[in-house]
């Protein structure tokens, strides 16, 4: 795992403060998810990703607004790192028309195809071959876009995963695909799904580039990423980033799952410690940003997440008579 | 007999059977975690230890073909699929294979296997968390497929699954696991392929489908106070389904409604209308009627969800239509 190393000082602070903000705002709006989850107010099912902000965050720094992102049941990080509209993620939990995807799809289906967000989806592993697919239209296209995946340690057990590898190495195609290592897939630890410890040597076996990174140092990601996507934008082909993190709350919901696992709350505890947001805000700190700058940012935060719960809870309800709306559209919408 | 809940009796289905023959196990994905089965799996791994009950990573295709590996073998796994939409990963293994596999080597080799499939609508979790996908497999040569909808045939449909020596699709509700009734402690079981009138009427037959059989009971009480006797089947099996206990009641009534809580496009009450239509045509006194959900993907908000779902009133509104 990279620590603070040489290259991670070259992230300007300008880059450094936006990761932060970013981070902030994620967590900030998924704190607040969890207290309307709480609460039955919203009623679909979240699961918050809230200690892997990181990931999200450095990941999308390194990608051009016109690349695309592909997630799945866990992506409001994603989402919103990619440029997602805040009131639209809010409004679409809230099961309201003015939802990214109409109220349809809940927190488990968000898009955002102008910020390349074509959607994500709960079936786990799904979206890694259509992040393949991606990246295949661009180099058909002859376009230097790139595809992220980003997907959990669950999904590396389905055969999709190992299939996409494979197929994205054998055709060097852009593809970057992100496992999010948070050592659970819902009940189940990483240890009694596999005997290794050993997501990112699949990158070696099927030929494409692989990286284990701290998923909890942003600029450890981001310089990951950063590096991976240069290549690829250069026709040098796939790559596998494996980002250790973990998720303080539970699979779905607020509530932490500490019954899972033996070791749960002890391991809770020793990742609170290593608060990605926490370790970007004294790396500011230490570069000698001020206090006050930083209530400033969480008030800001915390202000626009307010404007958006309002703005979700004011919107209306899909009509009834939607309901059968969009099962396909008569034309091609991109 | 004592009453049990639906997801009780079929956890003791599975206790009995595994106690009662080694071969029988159980595997997939949280078959030892309430999140997904309920109390519809608790404990089993306590009483029948982890090698036997199996908690598999998320590879629903590499499990359901294991599982069609070892039931060629003489085993007899039950792969469990907590959500059937993500049993579509293991489409190959039950379609290709273990459908097939009987009639490829002549009855020579069989799969003695159970798949076990959870529909889990509603609740705002959209349309990948919420698919009832019977027709689908209902297609299948070499597949049976069975909904309970009582307790009784929760247990007595799992055990008659598990000794029909072919591979049988077994699809409960999770809508229906707090659904309480009489259950025999017996290891008994309930025959494939016979329906269950579920309540007797002259005036219209309701055939229904799983969950859907508690909406036509519902359906009949109101439709009794109109002076409309309808006659309730509960079909058990959707394939192969019981023409019998069907045509029979039609010639009694002249009037069928199908309900079945899925997509009504070539949907299993398509199957049931169409056979009815082709080989009862003269006994039928009205349009045969079908109560199914709307060809459209799962929503989740709540509004679209209320207009999506089908109840007892949907089966009121069809059997009014069928007495013009
Ligand atoms: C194909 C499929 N199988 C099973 C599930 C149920 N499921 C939802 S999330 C999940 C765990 C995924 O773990 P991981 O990929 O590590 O992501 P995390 O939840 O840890 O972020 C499972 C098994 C599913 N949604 N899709």
């Amino acid at each position: 795992m990279s620590q603070d190393g040489h290259e991670n000082r070259e992230v300007s602070d300008e880059r450094l403060m936006s990761c932060f903000r970013g981070m902030l705002r994620i967590r900030l709006a998924e704190e607040r998810i969890g207290r309307l989850v709480e609460s039955r107010e919203v009623r679909t099912p979240c699961h918050l990703s809230i200690g892997q902000e990181a990931v999200a965050v450095g990941v999308c720094s390194s990608l051009r607004s016109d690349d695309t992102v592909w997630g799945g049941h866990r992506s409001h990080g994603h989402y919103l790192a990619k440029g997602g509209d805040l009131n639209a993620m809010m409004a679409e939990i809230f099961g309201k028309a003015t939802g990214c995807s109409g109220g349809r799809g809940g927190s488990m289906h968000l898009a955002a195809p102008a910020q390349g967000i074509f959607g994500t989806v709960p079936l786990v592993a799904a979206t890694i071959p259509l992040a393949v697919g991606a990246a295949l239209a661009a180099k058909l296209r002859g376009i230097d876009q790139v595809a992220a995946a980003f997907f959990g340690d669950g999904a590396t057990d389905e055969g999709h995963f190992h299939e996409s590898l494979n197929l994205a190495a054998l055709n060097r195609l852009p593809v970057l695909f992100v496992c999010e290592n948070n050592g659970y897939s819902t009940h189940l630890a990483l240890q009694e799904r596999r005997l290794k410890d050993n997501i990112v040597d699949s990158a070696e076996l099927h030929g494409l580039h692989g990286c284990g990174v701290d998923g909890n140092d942003v600029q450890a990601v981001y310089a990951a990423a950063a590096d991976a996507v240069q290549r690829m934008r250069a026709g040098g082909g796939p790559a596998l980033l494996e980002c250790r993190t973990y998720r303080w709350c539970g699979h779905v919901g607020p509530a932490q799952d500490l019954d899972v696992g033996k070791h749960r709350q002890q391991e809770l505890q020793e990742w609170m410690q290593r608060d990605p947001i926490a370790r970007v805000r004294e790396r500011l700190t230490s570069r000698g940003l001020g206090q006050d700058v930083i209530e400033g940012l969480y008030r800001q935060a915390t202000e626009e997440i307010d404007v958006a719960v309002e703005f979700a809870r004011t919107s209306p309800a899909p009509d009834e008579s939607d309901l059968l709306q969009h099962v396909s559209v008569a034309r091609r919408g991109i | 007999m004592r009453a049990l809940t639906y997801a009780q009796a079929i956890r003791e289905a599975h206790a009995q059977l595994m106690a009662e023959d080694p071969r029988v196990f159980l595997i997939g994905q949280g078959v030892r975690n309430p999140w997904y089965a309920g109390t519809s799996l608790q404990d089993l791994d306590k009483e029948f230890g982890c090698d036997r009950v199996i908690d598999s990573p998320v590879a629903e295709n590499a499990t359901t073909g294991a599982a069609v590996g070892a039931a060629i073998m003489g085993m007899r796994p039950i792969v469990f699929h907590p959500r059937m939409d993500f049993m579509l990963l293991a489409m190959d293994p039950i379609v290709n294979q273990a459908a097939n596999w009987s009639y490829l080597f002549a009855g020579r080799v069989s799969v003695p296997l159970v798949i076990r499939a959870v529909i889990n609508r509603g609740g705002e979790q959209g349309a990948q968390h919420s698919q009832a996908l019977q027709a689908l497999f209902a297609h299948v040569p070499g597949l049976k497929v069975v909904m309970p909808a009582t307790p009784y045939d929760a247990k007595g449909l799992l055990v008659a699954a598990v000794n029909d020596g072919n591979p049988v699709l077994y699809i409960d509700d999770r809508w229906l696991y707090e659904k309480q009734g009489d259950v025999p402690d017996s290891l008994y079981g309930v025959p494939l392929g016979k329906a269950a009138v579920r309540r007797s009427g002259r005036h219209v037959t309701v055939v229904a489908t799983s969950c859907m059989v508690h909406e036509a009971l519902q359906a009949a009480d109101t439709l009794a106070t109109r002076g409309i006797e309808a006659e309730v089947i509960d079909l058990r099996t959707i394939k192969p389904w019981d023409r019998d206990v069907v045509f029979s009641s039609i010639g009694k009534t002249g009037r069928m409604v199908v309900a079945d809580a899925a997509w009504m496009s070539g949907g299993v009450a398509a199957d049931i209308a169409a056979t009815v239509a082709g080989e009862l045509f003269h006994a039928l006194t009205a349009p045969i009627i079908r109560v199914c959900l709307p060809d459209a993907p799962a929503p989740t908000a709540t509004s679209l969800e209320q207009a999506y779902y089908v109840n007892a009133n949907d089966i009121v509104v069809a059997v009014e239509k069928t007495m013009r």
